[in-house]
C-alpha cells in the first residue's frame, strides 16, 4: 500500500514535470536547445589569441556612399550601366552622420567636385576606415606582436602594433595600436593627415580623425566589424559605423597586386604633356 | 643647404668609422651613432661566433621576424678593372669612402646644377642609413666573373626593340609616362630580387601561420608568400612583383617568383624570367640573401647573386610616394616652360 501511493507520488511528480516543460514558454525551449547567447569562440593562434588571418572583404556598397542611397548613374554617359552607383542601405548606424553645419557644406562640395578632389581617382592611399570597405579583398596576417592588414587596393597596408608605440608622423592610413578585449580585436586609429575621404560621395574628416575599431570572429567565415569615427573638428558627436567582413572561401585565394597610380597618371599630369591629351 | 653642410662632414665621419670597423679589436665594426649622420657599417660577423641557432615562430618556422635593410655600396656587376671577388678591408674602406664621396658629389653652389634630395630631411641615403659589412665587389657570384652572362640573340633583340619603342615615346620631359618608374612611383627595384634602393633600404618580415609577409618600405610594397605549395597563378595573371611561392628547405626560405609584366624587364629580362631566393637567417644581426636569375630568352646561362640583410631599427615609415609627388608636376611643368620661352625667343628672333 505504502508502495503504491510512492509511485502515485511519483507519477505525479513525474506528470508535474512535464507539465512544467509543457507550460514554459517557447523562447525559453529554443535558448536551452540551441544556446544563442553564447558567443562563438574563434580558433586560437599558437599564442592563444583568436585566429583572424585569412582574406576578407565587405560586400556592400559603402564605398561609393556610407549611408543608404538608391541607384545613380555614373560621371559619364558614355559608360552606361557600367560604373554607375549600385544602391546600399549604408553601414552608419542611427540617421544621418553628424557633420557641423559648415562640414556639411564642404562634403556637399566635395561631391559636386569629385573629379578634382576625390583621393582615389588620383590612387591615393584610401585611410581608415575606408581601406576596410573597398570593394577588394584585404588579408590579416598575424603574429604576436604584428598584426598586419594587407589590402589588395593600392597595395595599402596597417600594420597594427599590439605593443603600444607611438606614431612617429602623420600619415594615410593612420598609426594604429590594438589590444584583445575576449574574442575582440579593439583597434585605435590615430595620428591621419587630412586627406583621405571615407567614400566616393565627399564624406569626409580633419587631422583630428581618430577611430576605434571593433573586429569580432562570429562564426568560421565572418568577422563583426564596427568602428567609431570622432572628429570634433567637423562632426558634432561621435558616430558609428558598423558590418560583416566576410571570408574569401576560395580554395588559393590571394591578394593580387593592384597598383593603380599607372591608371592615374594622365588625371594627375596629362595638363603637363607635350602633346596634350585626346 | 643642409645636404651641402652634411656632405663633408659625412665623408670624413666615413673614414672614422670605416678605420674603426678594420681594427681587429672586439668592438671593431660595432654601429656607431652620432649627433649628425655619419656613416655606419654593421658589425662583421666574426669566424670565431658560436654556431647560430635559429629560433622558431609559435608555428613552428624558423623565425626570419623583424626590420632588416640591405643598404650596401656592392654594386651588382663587379666594377671594371676589379678581378677578384673580395675587397680586402683596406680595400673596402677605400671604396666605402669613394662611394660616399661620390653620393655627396656637390656642383657649383647656387647653381641648377646642385638642386638635390636633401635626404636629411626626407630619407636615409646610404651615407645615413648602417652599411652591410659584405667584401664582395659585386653582388653576382655566378658568372664568375661577377658579370651578367652574355645576351643571346632573342634578349639583344628584344633589348634593341624596347629601346626603339621608348625612343618613339618621345623626349624625357613629354609626359609622365616617359619618366623612369621610380620618379613615377610605380616600382622601385621591389624585385624580386630584392636589391637596395636610392634611400630608406628597410624592409619588416611578418611570418603568420602558412605565409611569409616582406613589407618594402619604399612604395610600401607588400608581398604575401604562401607556403603550402600551392601552383602558381594562370599565367595570364601578372604583376610587377610577380607571383611568389615559397617552402621551407630546412632553415632556409626558398622563394619561387614568376607571373612578371613585360613592364618590369629586370636587367633586360623577359616577362618569362623566373626568380629564386634563398633567404637564411645566419645570425641574431643577418639573413643570407641569395638569387638565382632564370631566363633562357635573355642569358646564355642562369646567373645569381648573393648578399647580406642587416637589421634594422623600426618602424617602417608609411612611403606614401604618388601621394606627394610634386616633383613630377614641377619637371614637367618645367620642361612646358623652357618649351613656351624657347618658342617666344624664336618669335622674337624672327619679328627681328
Amino acid at each position: 500500500m505504502q508502495n503504491r501511493y510512492r509511485n502515485m507520488i511519483a507519477r505525479f511528480a513525474g506528470m508535474g514535470v512535464l507539465i512544467a516543460v509543457i507550460l514554459t514558454p517557447a523562447p525559453y525551449h529554443a535558448q536551452t536547445q540551441a544556446q544563442p547567447a553564447q558567443p562563438y569562440r574563434a580558433p586560437r593562434t599558437k599564442d592563444g589569441k583568436p585566429d583572424l588571418n585569412g582574406i576578407w572583404q565587405a560586400v556592400n556598397s559603402a564605398n561609393w556612399n556610407i549611408e543608404g542611397h538608391g541607384a545613380a548613374p555614373g560621371p559619364f554617359w558614355q559608360l552606361g550601366a557600367e560604373f554607375s552607383v549600385p544602391p546600399g542601405l549604408g553601414i552608419v548606424e542611427g540617421g544621418p552622420i553628424p557633420y557641423k553645419p559648415e562640414a556639411l557644406e564642404k562634403k556637399k562640395e566635395n561631391f559636386a567636385d569629385r573629379m578634382n578632389r576625390d583621393p582615389e581617382i588620383k590612387c591615393y592611399l584610401p585611410g581608415v576606415p575606408r581601406a576596410m570597405y573597398m570593394p577588394y579583398p584585404f588579408q590579416i596576417i598575424m603574429s604576436p606582436q604584428y598584426i598586419m592588414m594587407a589590402f589588395e587596393y593600392a597595395g595599402a597596408l596597417r600594420t597594427v602594433y599590439m605593443n603600444h608605440q607611438d606614431a612617429p608622423a602623420d600619415s594615410w592610413m593612420g598609426w594604429s595600436n590594438g589590444h584583445w578585449e575576449g574574442e575582440t580585436l579593439v583597434v585605435d586609429t590615430t595620428d591621419f593627415n587630412d586627406l583621405s575621404w571615407f567614400d566616393r560621395s565627399g564624406n569626409f574628416h580633419s587631422d583630428a580623425l581618430h577611430v576605434v575599431e571593433r573586429l569580432t570572429a562570429v562564426d568560421k567565415d565572418h568577422l563583426n566589424y564596427e568602428a567609431t569615427i570622432d572628429d570634433p573638428k567637423i562632426f558634432t558627436r561621435p558616430w558609428k559605423i558598423s558590418m560583416p567582413l566576410y571570408r574569401i572561401v576560395e580554395q588559393n585565394a590571394q591578394i593580387i597586386e593592384y597598383k593603380c597610380v599607372e591608371f592615374s597618371e594622365d588625371v594627375l599630369y596629362g595638363k603637363l604633356r607635350k602633346v596634350p591629351i585626346k | 643647404m643642409s645636404q651641402r653642410l652634411f656632405t663633408p662632414l659625412g665623408a670624413i665621419l666615413a673614414l672614422v668609422i670605416i678605420a674603426a670597423f678594420l681594427m681587429p679589436s672586439p668592438a671593431a665594426g660595432q654601429t656607431v651613432k652620432s649627433g649628425t649622420n655619419a656613416l655606419n657599417v654593421a658589425p662583421a660577423p666574426s669566424a670565431e661566433a658560436k654556431p647560430w641557432v635559429v629560433g622558431k615562430t609559435p608555428d613552428g618556422q624558423p623565425d626570419l621576424q623583424g626590420y632588416w635593410s640591405n643598404n650596401t655600396i656592392t654594386p651588382l656587376q663587379r666594377p671594371n678593372g676589379v678581378t677578384k671577388a673580395f675587397y680586402t678591408k683596406e680595400e673596402f674602406l677605400e671604396a666605402a669612402t669613394k662611394q660616399a664621396e661620390r653620393d655627396g658629389e656637390e656642383a657649383t653652389p647656387g647653381t641648377v646644377e646642385d638642386v638635390h634630395y636633401d635626404h636629411t630631411q626626407f630619407g636615409l641615403d646610404r651615407t645615413q642609413a648602417t652599411l652591410t659589412p659584405d667584401l664582395r665587389t659585386s653582388m653576382i657570384i655566378d658568372p664568375e666573373n661577377g658579370k651578367l652572362p652574355p645576351m643571346t640573340p632573342e634578349g639583344q633583340k628584344r633589348a634593341a626593340d624596347r629601346a626603339a619603342e621608348k625612343r618613339k615615346q618621345g623626349a624625357q620631359y613629354d609626359q609622365a609616362q616617359n619618366l623612369s618608374t621610380t620618379t613615377r612611383c610605380i616600382y622601385m627595384n621591389a624585385g624580386p630580387p630584392m636589391l637596395p634602393v636610392a634611400y630608406n633600404h628597410t624592409y619588416q618580415i611578418v611570418q603568420s601561420p602558412g605565409y611569409v609577409m616582406i613589407l618594402i618600405e619604399e612604395l610600401h610594397e607588400v608581398r604575401i608568400i604562401p607556403l603550402d605549395r600551392r601552383p602558381h597563378a594562370p599565367q595570364n595573371v601578372r604583376s610587377w612583383l610577380g607571383d611568389s611561392r615559397g617552402h621551407w628547405e630546412g632553415n632556409t626560405l626558398v622563394i619561387e617568383t614568376t607571373n612578371f609584366n613585360d613592364k618590369v624587364a629586370f636587367q633586360g629580362s623577359s616577362q618569362d624570367v623566373k626568380v629564386t631566393e634563398r633567404l637564411t637567417r645566419t645570425g641574431d644581426e643577418t639573413i643570407h640573401y641569395e638569387f638565382t636569375v632564370e631566363d633562357p630568352h635573355t642569358w646564355t646561362q642562369p646567373w645569381k647573386a648573393e648578399m647580406p640583410f642587416i637589421k634594422a631599427t623600426g618602424p617602417i615609415f608609411e612611403h606614401a610616394c604618388n601621394e606627394g609627388n610634386y616633383s613630377m608636376s614641377n619637371m614637367l611643368a618645367g620642361a612646358r616652360r623652357e618649351e613656351k620661352r624657347a618658342a617666344e625667343a624664336a618669335a622674337k628672333k624672327g619679328n627681328q
